[in-house]
């Protein structure tokens, strides 16, 4: 199956072609939360089907050298620490733990970032897991 | 209600279905008809979780949960299914039961209404000052609760790793091994070791 798959030229061309969109649209996801729907965990499974579609059409080898499997394991656990980091911080800056309002002098300013911050640590953990699993899933047969 | 009539119809041909690909295909275009009946309720962002997770990527890894099994249905002959359906009538009785007891969509006076939303609605636009009052909650009013999320979704893709992830982990140890040839014996072993 996977070898037909690399030679379907039609798939190979179009893939290329969405795959920058389809990364644009995840990090339009990430930063736009805010403002309307989305968010971390959606910009994440849209970020990480870029590289699911990539590693289905030109193979799980070729996608781990996109992305190797250290770079997916560290993102996995830095993504949960720069969540957990960004309520150490409101700690030390004189906040409970994740009270963004202690991170900038002014408490909006402060919310902002806290969710801007943690909106990401998201999307990293997810987009990574999501990776991790399908090559876990997909690796396999070989 | 057409979109339910579509659903109740693909459910039905799921449980008919012997082929698991056709399953697979069916399911993620039910996730994807529930992701429309989430924007028909105005839950934009649930819709969108729906239609990323449940249409996107879960039917990918069951794609290649197929890939690693089988793709077809086993021929089940079993003389049980009497007692499996009365059984599953009376959980979907219990179901539509314990559903009477809820409040009508869009009821004002529900519960879920009185709670803490009101004062999330209200404070959050001097708060936090986010348009999408969704975001404000998920990461500021309920940071732990999203902290936690992660966690989950973290241990997850460690589990993952931890039981059929082995081949990536042995790798880092001796990476140019030739693909094929590493046995599973030497797996655990290293594993082990590791």
């Amino acid at each position: 199956m996977k070898l037909e798959m690399q030679q379907k030229a039609i798939l190979r061309v179009v893939s290329k072609f969405l795959i920058p969109f389809i990364l644009l649209f995840a990090l339009y996801v990430q930063w736009h939360g805010d403002f309307g729907p989305g968010g971390g965990f959606q910009a994440g499974i849209i970020f990480a089907s870029a590289f699911i579609l990539y590693g289905l059409i030109f193979g799980v080898e070729r996608l781990r050298r996109v992305v190797p499997a250290w770079v997916t394991r560290n993102c996995l656990a830095l993504g949960v620490l720069l969540y957990a980091g960004v309520g150490v911080a409101s700690m030390l800056m004189g906040g409970n733990f994740l009270d963004y309002n202690a991170l900038s002098e002014d408490p909006i300013h402060g919310q902002h970032l806290g969710i801007l911050l943690v909106e990401l640590g998201v999307g990293v953990t997810v987009a990574s897991a999501m990776i991790t699993i399908f090559v876990a899933f997909a690796g396999q047969d070989r | 209600m057409v979109l339910l009539v579509f659903m109740l119809v693909i459910g039905g041909a799921i449980v008919r279905l012997r082929s698991l690909f056709a399953v697979v295909m069916l399911s993620g275009i039910f996730s994807l008809l529930g992701a429309a009946i989430y924007v028909v309720m105005d839950a934009v962002d649930v819709a969108f979780t729906e239609a990323a997770v449940g249409a996107g990527v879960s039917t990918v890894l069951m794609l290649g949960t197929l890939a690693l099994t089988t793709s077809t249905e086993k021929e089940n002959s079993g003389s049980g299914w009497m007692a499996a359906l009365a059984l599953v009538c009376l959980t979907g009785g219990v179901l539509i039961y314990g559903t009477l007891d809820m409040p009508a969509y869009g009821d004002k006076s529900a519960a879920v209404h009185h709670h803490v939303v009101p004062r999330y609605l209200e404070k959050s636009a001097e708060e936090i000052d986010l348009p999408n009052v969704v975001t404000s909650i998920l990461a500021s009013y309920r940071g732990y609760d999203t902290l936690g999320e992660t966690f989950v979704i973290f241990t997850a893709a460690a589990g993952v790793l931890a039981i059929i992830g082995r081949r990536r982990r042995t790798r880092r140890g001796k990476k140019n091994q030739a693909e094929g040839s590493e046995n599973s014996d030497q797996r655990s072993s290293s594993e082990a070791s590791s």
